[in-house]
């Protein structure tokens, strides 16, 4: 078989596919319900219901999908430069780390600490996905598996901290940390809902983000970086200082994700922080085809789907990892659907 | 050894009614072809007129809509790339097709012996190669490796690919375009050779004068059309040139040049892939550059695109050392560039045209004002290179990987032009581009040459380096010969220069990147 | 350091070594066939949990151990041939979609695990290989229990690298292999098919990572528990470069690596384990992988069409 560029695809072809994709998953989705022994459509009723059946539901949903943005965001930004992040999660306890320290070691009124915090959270954020990305534009050292293996150490460095110099005299033997003081904890976005600033924050960032990426000269390098390199460092782009600038952006965003959770819900800095936020982040990017506008309602989407086979597995015998087969099925299955939409698969 | 004769008298090689269209294209509309044995038949066309998928239909890469293939009176199947070479069809391709990473006698048997055979035979198999370089001319080490062999002999090991699996039938596309002129004639003695022994060739080019001196007949093609076929008896260049282009072709005529003051200069410049260059471009003059592929021309534009930087020698622009060099420098003390390959250098195929023309200057007002773009500006840019150059397109928007070759270029040329380059460096520039986009691209260089530039033309091309050089230097090894003024040298002299000849004391033969030069102190390139 | 002295000196260092590096052996052949085929397989790490999973549970549900190294390795394949649809005909992002895979096979594993056993507070165990003496070589003193006092697939994976060796370097089939990670047209104009030989080794290599996963339940540990691969297939990754694309080096990486793994387990427990946190020593490994993947990067000899589809046709 051989494959065949379409110079302009039907808007059929292109929302289409796409769809077929989600419609593909879905059935997939009904074939493991099938396996559990439950019915698919009870299942599916059940997740919906678990993920906006009511306000709380609703609310769960967008809290679960606020540091969803931010990784996705992260993942968004450093792909479209061709930048294959997929440290994410190491970026994300960076930023809680440094949430952490910022605030519980400064005494300074909460409304100081509030954006001293976010702002070590970038930082650090940044900084950690800066090696890396140092790695392979000067010694050509693939970052995807350096990156992967940053999350590793990362995760023992956390624990290391919390069993040590971080760890709560208060935490009866857990490992955990002191946490940050009340009025220092991000506010609710809106009084009485259990819904805090972070989500605002999250929305501020994916617009930010698209303004970068359409309007400024540095957008306008990541996305030349990003399609050719070589054509881009002919034409006089320097393209490791952009990669680098790609990678604090990034690593900054990632790290806002941990900043989020740390000062907006928890309120310390625990192991089981994210549930895999990071590498999560890489589906809510491509289910969003790097769009940053379009990060945040996939974001919702894939939190969508957790929270709601939370609930569904309480009613029903259906284990919750089925969201994430969902969400990896979906993934492969848009990514060849959007293949689709360009190229035309012909015979000889 | 070519063992059993074909059936006598019937043609060993019979495409009929070949038709292929690719969307609204017709690539190949209705190609008769019949090759005889002992025969070497040209197949003469422009970029584009079909040459390439009339091969491809043959090695069943692509199946045609309709029409068939037929090998020594066997009807190949459609579509099965094994058919053709299992059938005694060898071909050797424009771009090598050889894995660098394994030695020459490997890629000879690479797929010759059924996969899951235990043992490679590697005994017998080199015994074979060795016997078949003999007889036919052509010398290659089988133990080297690929990555070291020089273009010339990785050619011969893609002659030898297809004579060890005793192809009956050999295709060369553009098998000269790599070639010194010394070396072609080793090629043609090669061939005239295999026909001798019963072979059948046919040689794919647009080089007229190749075609004259090797083939009986020639078959010409164009807009995917048979439109000619002539024994070489009969006809003439002129003659041929016609039939392949549809109307009189005239080659640019460059009037006398006015040079004016050296605007670029290298002194004795070393680097990684050049030894001791020097070179002075002058304004209103175009510097030609022969050489066979890969002998230190990337190297030199490289260093004059600003990708690369001078390890020894003096550089100067316009009388004065540059700064920090790079990509940006170059731009801004005024050096167009026009990169070799316009596909993966010069443009970035999923950006619209638009983007594509700010490339260079999209940092610069009013394009981009302190970060932020203003893509009016950029649009107006790119609309104006569009009417002043005549790039067909749908539209400013457009993603440029949808643009004929001669479109692409045509954009890049306004992007170069339009600001005004002292310097120019032309890197291949109409490679692969159609007549009407040649003629173009190089009227274009020669306005830019009288309007006062200083232009350093690349080129394998040796019958477009003579006919727009004013003066000419050749490259070999990475060293540059001394230039030579228009109308003083002949094809056959450049030749000895591009085959490492008359380099002072580092002129040995054979002299390849790979060679252990030493470090030129005593080599003078001023002769 | 006679402490670390001490410890090379004992023979069960050695045997902890071999046992250590297994399943990474596995797995790293597996990558390299994949990658000496042009295809970055990410999807290694879920593999091996895939493999790892399927594995234990045939034998658990009464298959005997072979037949659940048989199981861990067509459950490798099945994803392997889901990647290989995926990056070789249809040509797409090989990192993405291994991070897909990665996903796809881990969460199903999870999910097949809670299926087959929901009610579990305890993984449940099984009677894993045991070590198989070899006559005449085990009884030599050192030496003897150091080396040859394995499980059966600790003696496989290194009968595996030389046969990956073997058809690498001495068949048309590995010369072939070769070829087509470096220049898939050459392998075409030789009227070979690269979509063949790339799916081929995606699935074969992918093979072999589901019998790498499928040595930490049969032969390591008698049970599956969820983390349990925790990253060994990125450690593969690097091993792969480490080892130059080559199967020798690799499989010396894999053991030098091994070794150092087996040192800090042991080093935990000495004097020096005392005044270092644990977390340390477990970070060893990543920083290992991460060093050699620095030490590699100028000299490796990478195969040049390593991740770039090939479209018939397209030049």
């Amino acid at each position: 078989m051989r494959l065949e560029a379409i110079a302009d695809p039907t808007l059929a072809r292109s929302l289409g596919l796409p769809a077929l994709a989600l419609v593909a998953t879905v059935l997939v989705g009904a074939f493991l319900a099938m396996l559990a022994g439950a019915d698919p459509l009870q299942t599916f009723g059940l997740i919906v219901k678990g993920a906006a059946g009511s306000k709380f539901a609703l609310l769960e949903t967008l809290n679960r999908a606020t540091p969803l943005i931010f990784t996705g965001l992260a993942v968004a930004v450093a792909f479209r430069a061709r930048l294959w992040n997929i440290g994410a999660e190491a970026q994300l306890y960076a930023g809680a780390l440094a949430t952490v320290l910022i605030g519980t070691k400064l005494a300074l009124p909460g409304a100081a600490l509030i954006p001293l915090m976010g702002l070590g959270a970038l930082v650090a954020g940044g900084l950690v996905l800066l090696g890396p990305v140092l790695l392979k534009t000067r010694l050509g050292v693939d970052e995807v598996v350096t990156t992967l293996l940053f999350n590793f150490i990362m995760l023992l460095l956390i624990s290391l901290l919390l069993e040590g110099p971080l760890k709560d005299p208060m935490g009866m033997g857990w490992p955990k940390s002191e946490p940050i003081p009340r009025d220092a904890r991000l506010p609710r976005l809106v009084e009485g809902l259990r819904l805090h600033w972070g989500f605002g924050l999250a929305l501020v960032s994916a617009v930010a983000v698209w303004v970068i990426q359409t309007r400024t000269t540095l957008g306008y390098e990541i996305r030349a970086v990003g399609l050719n390199a070589q054509a881009a460092r002919f034409a006089g782009i320097p393209v490791g200082a952009v990669l680098v600038k790609t990678a604090l952006l990034s690593g900054g965003l990632a790290a806002l994700a941990g900043y989020s959770e740390v000062a907006g819900l928890k309120g310390n800095l625990t192991l089981d922080l994210s549930p895999g936020f990071g590498y999560t982040g890489i589906v809510v990017a491509m289910l969003a085809l790097l769009n940053p506008l379009g990060v945040v309602v996939s974001a919702i989407f894939v939190a969508g789907i957790f929270v709601g086979a939370d609930g569904m597995s309480r009613a029903a015998e259906v284990p919750t990892y089925i969201a994430d087969i969902l969400l990896a099925t979906a993934l492969l299955f848009m990514v060849l659907a959007i293949l689709l939409t360009k190229f035309r698969v012909r015979r000889g | 050894m070519p063992s059993e004769a074909p059936a006598q008298g019937g043609p060993v090689l019979r495409l009929s009614g070949i038709t292929k269209r690719f969307g609204a294209l017709v690539a190949n509309d209705g190609i008769d072809l019949d090759l005889a044995r002992g025969e070497v038949l040209a197949l003469l066309g422009e970029n584009g007129a079909g040459k390439t998928t009339l091969m491809n239909i043959l090695f069943g890469h692509y199946s045609a809509d309709s029409g068939a293939v037929e090998v020594m009176g066997k009807t190949l199947p459609p579509g099965q790339p094994g058919a053709a070479l299992r059938a005694g069809v060898g071909m050797v391709h424009q771009h090598f097709t050889l894995a660098d990473n394994l030695t020459a006698l490997d890629n000879i048997l690479l797929g010759t012996e059924p996969l899951w055979k235990p043992g490679l035979g590697r005994g017998a198999a080199r015994a074979r190669v060795v016997a078949l370089s003999r007889d036919f001319g052509l010398a290659v080490d089988p133990g080297a490796m690929v990555a070291d062999l020089s273009v010339g002999e990785r050619q011969r090991v893609e002659i030898l690919k297809a004579l060890y699996r005793d192809a009956r039938i050999l295709i060369l596309d553009e098998p000269t375009a790599v070639l010194t002129p010394q070396e072609t004639d080793a090629l043609f003695e090669t061939l005239r050779r295999a026909v001798a022994l019963g072979l059948s060739v046919i040689f794919i080019s647009h080089k007229l004068h190749e075609v004259m001196a090797i083939a009986s007949r020639v078959l010409v093609l164009r807009h995917g059309r048979l439109v000619g076929a002539v024994t070489t008896t009969d006809t003439d260049r002129h003659k041929l040139a016609e039939m392949m282009v549809g109307a009189e072709i005239t080659p640019p005529a460059p009037s006398r040049a006015t040079p004016g003051a050296p605007l670029l200069v290298l002194d004795r410049v070393s680097g990684p892939g050049l030894r001791d260059v020097s070179l002075s471009l002058r304004a209103g003059q175009i510097t030609g550059l022969a050489g066979v592929s890969g002998n230190g021309q990337g190297a030199l534009a490289d260093l004059l695109s600003g990708l690369a930087t001078p390890t020894a020698g003096r550089f100067e622009i316009a009388g004065n050392p540059p700064g920090a060099w790079s990509p940006r420098a170059a731009i801004a003390a005024g050096i167009g560039r026009i990169p070799e390959d316009r596909h993966r250098t010069g443009t970035i195929a999923d950006f619209s045209l638009t983007e594509n023309a700010i490339l260079e200057t999209y940092a610069d007002a009013p394009v981009s004002r302190s970060g932020w773009m203003d893509w009016t500006h950029a649009r107006q840019r790119a609309e104006g290179i569009i009417a002043q150059y005549d790039v067909r397109c749908p539209g400013p928007q457009t993603r440029i990987r949808l643009l004929s070759g001669g479109n692409m270029q045509k954009l890049i040329l306004g992007r170069v032009l339009g600001e005004n380059p002292r310097v120019i460096l032309a890197n291949q520039p109409v490679r692969g581009l159609d007549i009407g986009a040649v003629t173009y691209v190089q009227n274009q260089l020669l306005a830019a040459r009288d309007a006062g530039a200083a232009i350093l033309l690349i080129s394998e091309d040796l019958d477009e380096i003579l006919t727009l050089s004013d003066v000419i230097h050749v490259i070999s090894a990475g060293r540059l010969s001394p230039a030579f003024p228009r109308g003083t040298m002949k094809p056959a002299d450049l030749g000895q220069w591009m085959a490492g000849h008359g380099f002072g004391d580092h002129g040995n033969e054979e002299d390849r990147k790979t060679g252990q030069g030493d470090k030129g102190q005593g080599g003078s390139n001023a002769a | 350091m006679t402490e670390i002295a001490e410890i090379l000196l004992t023979a069960s260092f050695w045997a902890a070594v071999l046992r250590i590096a297994s399943p990474l052996i596995f797995a790293t052949m597996g990558e390299l066939i994949c990658e000496r085929a042009g295809v970055l397989n990410l999807g290694i790490e879920g593999i091996m949990v895939a493999g790892a999973f399927a594995g234990w549970m045939a034998v658990y549900s009464g298959m005997g151990l072979w037949g659940g190294v048989a199981v861990a390795m067509a459950a490798g394949m099945f994803f392997g041939a889901l990647h290989a649809v995926l990056t070789v005909p249809f040509g797409l992002s090989q990192h993405v979609v291994g991070i897909g895979i990665t996903l796809l096979a881990t969460s199903s594993a999870y999910y097949a695990y809670r299926l087959a056993l929901p009610e579990v507070t305890s993984p449940p165990r099984i009677e894993p290989f045991q070590p198989v003496d070899i006559p005449g070589l085990s009884d030599l003193p050192f030496i003897g229990p150091a080396l040859f006092s394995q499980t059966p697939l600790t003696y496989f994976a290194f009968f595996t690298v030389l046969v990956v060796a073997l058809v690498l370097y001495r068949t048309p089939l590995g010369l072939a292999l070769r070829a087509v990670g470096e220049n898939p047209a050459a392998v075409e104009a030789q009227g070979l098919s690269v979509t063949a030989l790339r799916m081929g080794a995606v699935i074969v290599g992918s093979g072999l990572m589901g019998i790498g996963g499928a040595f930490l339940t049969l032969s390591a540990f008698s049970s599956f528990f969820f983390e349990m691969v925790n990253g060994r297939g990125w450690i593969c990754i690097a091993l792969v470069v480490f080892g130059a694309w080559m199967p020798g080096r690799a499989l010396l990486g894999a053991v030098l690596f091994a070794a150092f793994d087996a040192l800090q387990i042991r080093m935990q427990q000495t004097g020096l384990g005392a005044l270092v946190p644990y977390q340390v020593f477990l970070m060893i490994p990543y920083i290992l992988s991460i060093l050699a993947l620095i030490l590699m990067s100028r000299r490796a000899n990478v195969p040049a069409a390593l991740m770039v589809p090939y479209n018939k046709g397209e030049r």
